[in-house]
């Protein structure tokens, strides 16, 4: 029987009344009075020298404050990385600086090099027209194997060269894991890419920066996953402005996915603009800008290699990624193709060596991050690729391969040769419960029934594994993180028994308002409409490391569960006198405290008035008031897994690909909303779909985006995916956080992307095609059926 | 610049438009009605879906100066008379169709022109209609799950199937 209210509920979600109703606040929704309007003036080109930019005649434009270059950010510093990856000899990598405003350079279509800032966005645009810009165009570097060839034009000139890294992993294991392939029955390879996407949520990026100089204040408005990282490092690293004087505020965010994670040279902008200007100073992102200016994500390409013995045990993987970073690093970007990508390179399998090898390269384009995901569908979808293709090479079922090499659920937990500890899992049940709600056992029938209408009908499988819940503080800081992965949260109990939770998670279409109201109400047996959840303030939450890494319910939920165990223990004491009781003998549940073994009872409201109103209460023993923080740094990584299965149809006169069916069997440990848990398995599928089957951001050899607008980039629509099966039935829940949560936010789009591709292969498997690049577009499909690929 | 007037959400308003001033700057800058969102600026993603004399126009793609006169309906103006939510509204939070609920003024607006069209849609024709609306968030399913519901077709519970 499904509960119909607290953990385990599908709550219905309290945020929705002010989205459906037109009442959301974001960013773009705030107007300050008497702001000013930013428009950026982007390179055209891919790589140029900056001669010189006249901006006299845009300065003298109606309307028009100031005009600002790169002169203006002498004193200030560049956006900082927040991550430096040691190479395989044990030096750190390329860094070089990232200016707010080009600086001698451009380095990416889109990258700035001036900004027009007017009393209205239309006098600011006019203006830019205005600007003389003598930029001298050089030689873009765009492929990443030419970009690390000898003699290769440098994006950075004070660099050695353009590769930011060359990272092994476990460098021990290298010879070990060439022997064991020079040894092995058979290897399987493959060479492909994960190509590159743009995340798109569907509000673009806006900041808003107000400079307040009574109290010399600044405030930022931004779209952002993690308001006080972005205090942080632009206060710290860009500005120089300490954290008691700069508030960011990330209000109503609509979709993050990774790329609203880091921290952009427009909010530095527009906050210094702000107090440079005595205005505030707004900025809007058009969509067409955010093509050229977001962060882009994935972008590997990747030899991988896997050795087996004649039963199809695994014995060793060997892989290579050349990794785009883009012209900068952005501020996580060399964690992506290594921590949170070599790690996960074990998958759900007992593989006894395994070497990873990532060049890391800098090329004129976009910068390139997290995106959903962020490294973990990259190591997947090479994983779950090879060993399809493995398995049709030694005449084993897909399935079965799989099985034969799974990780047992008695050995649990298990220590991965790529340095992670899997805590717990149960990868058969999972794969039992795929093939179940999938009806695999069907698929010969309508194979069938597709091939007598012309059609080829493919299955396909991958199960996944993700490491969530970032992070282990001390674990990244020795990985090279240069923060801690903590969450906070502080829980207010007001004087009449409400109570606000300010937390350091940030919700952005993951429903935490609601979700994480659950929770407490659970804890304290109240209702859930009396928990209140603020986010996004850096005034009003406590230091915060924000949402990303699929990490609120299991980092940020378990702070909250810490602070309410501080409340919940204060609140007994408080009872114990109120009841004339020992402490010890007081019970708390569903909103009441009683005495074990009497009548006597306090109901929970009567505990938070005396706590405000302390006439008759231990003032000798405890402080009155009832409010607690905790900060809650994780033991570990969480490991959700499961089994994903999609079923294709093939037109061979096309190659267009349809995607009939998609079931999802998770194990994402205790689950606190099953509704919104589906829907974010829904979303991440539909992002994986598109990934596979439509998505692709494409460079021409000069550096011009070819794919800039949603007229070129293929976003799925609705009638590109089916309806969705999911089932997250399986349970093994995390043993090292209160909650026993694994995380959900990224599955969908880490396991989808090869059960699509290894799906159409099957399709074709009359073919002889062995391998179709993504996007797995009609044309490349129909090419690969023809031999044309 | 120049005035322009027009009926929004039943009420007569009036303001000062330039002729390349588009309805939804109109909308959301003269009105404060910013329901109404900018996701794109090729008229593909839909979030700035509105109803123009009973049709559904992306009002990106329209010069405030061209409604003049017009019967303009945005999500603000969408809610009952006792400012409950409609039953469009209502089928989106109970089958979980929004999440960051930036696409969902349009995704709104549109289901609302659908069901005005075409009162009991089948699936197929739902995710057709939805063509020029994006949502990066939900993957539709549960769009078109509220979409089936407030036509009034039988749709298992969320989180049930």
């Amino acid at each position: 029987m499904p509960k119909d209210s607290g953990i385990g509920a599908s709550s219905k979600r309290r945020e929705d009344v002010r989205f459906l109703t037109g009442n959301g606040k974001y960013t773009d929704d705030i107007n300050v009075a008497g702001q000013s309007y930013a428009h950026f003036v982007r390179s055209d080109v891919a790589h140029g020298r900056i001669n010189s930019i006249d901006v006299s005649a845009a300065e003298a434009a109606p309307g028009v404050l100031k005009v600002f270059t790169a002169a203006d950010f002498a004193e200030v510093g560049g956006v900082p990385c927040g991550w430096c990856v040691t190479d395989r000899h044990g030096n750190p990598m390329q860094e070089p600086k990232h200016p707010v405003l080009a600086e001698g350079k451009v380095r990416h279509v889109g990258d700035p090099y001036a900004v027009v800032v007017a009393e209205s966005l239309s006098a600011a645009r006019d203006a830019a027209e205005l600007i003389e810009a003598d930029i001298e165009e050089l030689e873009a570097v765009i492929d990443m194997k030419a970009a690390v060839a000898d003699g290769a034009t440098k994006v950075h000139d004070d660099l050695t060269s353009n590769l930011c890294y060359d990272w092994g992993f476990v460098e021990e294991n290298r010879e070990a894991v060439d022997e064991a392939i020079k040894g092995a029955h058979h290897v399987t390879t493959l060479e492909l890419t994960n190509n590159r996407l743009v995340a798109n949520p569907m509000e673009p990026r806006v900041a808003v920066g107000e400079y307040d100089p009574w109290k010399d204040e600044h405030t930022l408005y931004t779209t952002s996953q993690n308001p006080h990282v972005i205090r942080l490092l632009m206060g710290a690293f860009v500005l120089g402005i300490p954290e008691h004087k700069l508030r960011v505020i990330a209000p109503d965010v609509g979709g993050g996915f990774g790329t609203k994670i880091f921290h952009y040279a427009e909010e530095a902008f527009c906050t210094f603009a702000a107090k440079a200007l005595k205005r505030p100073v707004k900025w809007t992102s058009s969509r067409s800008e955010a093509f050229i200016s977001d962060a882009h994500g994935r972008d590997h390409v990747t030899k991988i290699e896997l050795a087996m013995d004649e039963e199809g045990k695994f014995l060793a993987l060997r892989t290579d990624t050349y990794a785009n970073m883009g012209a900068y690093l952005s501020t996580f970007a060399p964690s992506v193709p290594t921590w949170l990508h070599g790690t996960l390179m074990a998958g759900n399998y007992i593989t006894p060596l395994i070497y990873v090898n990532v060049k890391a390269v800098f090329t004129n384009t976009v910068p390139v991050d997290a995106y959903r995901g962020a490294g973990r569908p990259e190591a997947t979808f090479q994983l779950e690729r090879v060993v399809d293709k493995a398995a049709r090479e030694m005449g084993i079922d897909p399935v079965e391969l799989r099985r034969r090499n799974f990780i047992d659920k008695s050995q649990f937990p298990y220590a991965t040769p790529v340095a992670v500890e899997y805590d717990t899992g149960d990868y058969h049940a999972t794969m039992d419960k795929l093939l179940e709600i999938s009806d695999r056992d069907g698929f010969e029938a309508r194979k069938a029934e597709s091939a007598a209408r012309g059609k080829l009908r493919g299955f396909g499988v991958a199960h996944y594994i993700e490491a969530c819940g970032i992070a282990p503080s001390n674990l990244v800081g020795q990985l090279g993180a240069r923060a801690g992965l903590y969450e906070s949260a502080t829980v207010r109990v007001n004087a009449t028994g409400s109570i606000s939770v300010m937390t350091g998670s940030h919700s952005h279409g993951q429903g935490h308002e609601t979700s994480f109201a659950q929770v407490v109400a659970d804890m304290l047996g109240i209702d859930e409409a009396q928990v209140d959840i603020v986010h996004g303030d850096t005034a009003r939450t406590p230091m915060g490391m924000g949402t990303y890494g699929s990490r609120s319910i299991a980092v940020g939920g378990s702070a909250m569960v810490r602070a309410t165990e501080k409340i919940i223990a204060k609140a007994k004491k408080v009872a114990s006198h109120l009841m004339e009781a020992s402490e010890s003998d007081v019970e708390f549940a569903n909103g009441q405290f009683t005495v074990a073994g009497t009548d006597k009872s306090v109901a929970w409201g009567d505990v938070c008035l005396a706590a405000y109103v302390p006439h008759n209460y231990p003032l000798e023993d405890i402080e009155p008031g009832l409010e607690e923080t905790a900060f809650y740094d994780p033991a570990n990584f969480t490991y959700p897994s499961g089994g994903y299965a999609c079923e294709v149809e093939v037109d061979p006169e096309t190659g267009q690909v349809e995607v009939l069916a998609f079931s999802a069997a998770d194990d994402f440990g205790n689950v606190i909303n099953p509704m919104i848990v589906e829907g974010q398995v829904h979303g991440g599928v539909a992002q994986g779909i598109g990934q596979a089957l439509l998505e692709n951001c494409v460079y021409d050899e000069n550096g011009q985006l070819l794919t800039g607008s949603y007229m070129d980039y293929a976003m799925p629509r609705a009638y590109d995916v089916p309806m969705f099966t999911v089932d997250h039935s399986c349970q093994t829940p995390c043993t090292h956080n209160p909650l026993g949560v694994k995380g959900c936010g990224e599955a969908g789009a880490i396991g989808s992307p090869p059960a699509i591709v290894n799906a159409v292969i099957d399709a074709l498997s009359g073919h002889g095609v062995e391998h179709i690049d993504m996007p797995l577009s009609p044309q490349r499909v129909w090419a690969a059926m023809h031999g044309k690929g | 610049m120049t005035k322009v007037s027009m009926t929004v959400n039943g009420k007569a308003v009036s303001g000062e438009a330039e002729g390349r001033t588009l309805l939804v700057e109109f909308l959301r800058e003269g009105q404060g009605l910013t329901g109404t969102h900018v996701g794109c600026d090729t008229s593909q993603c839909g979030a700035c879906t509105v109803h123009v004399n009973g049709e559904a126009v992306k009002s990106c793609t329209m010069f405030a100066a061209d409604a003049e006169g017009a019967e303009v309906t945005t999500i603000e103006g969408m809610a009952n008379a006792d400012g409950s939510l409609g039953t469009i509204q209502q089928a989106f939070q109970d089958y979980h169709g929004l999440q960051c609920g930036f696409c969902t003024p349009g995704m709104v607006m549109i289901a609302a022109d659908l069901l005005k069209n075409n009162p009991n849609p089948t699936e197929h024709e739902i995710r057709d209609y939805l063509e020029g609306n994006i949502c990066r968030c939900t993957g539709y399913h549960n769009i078109v799950k509220a979409i089936q519901a407030a036509a009034g077709q039988s749709v298992p519970a969320v989180a049930a199937e």
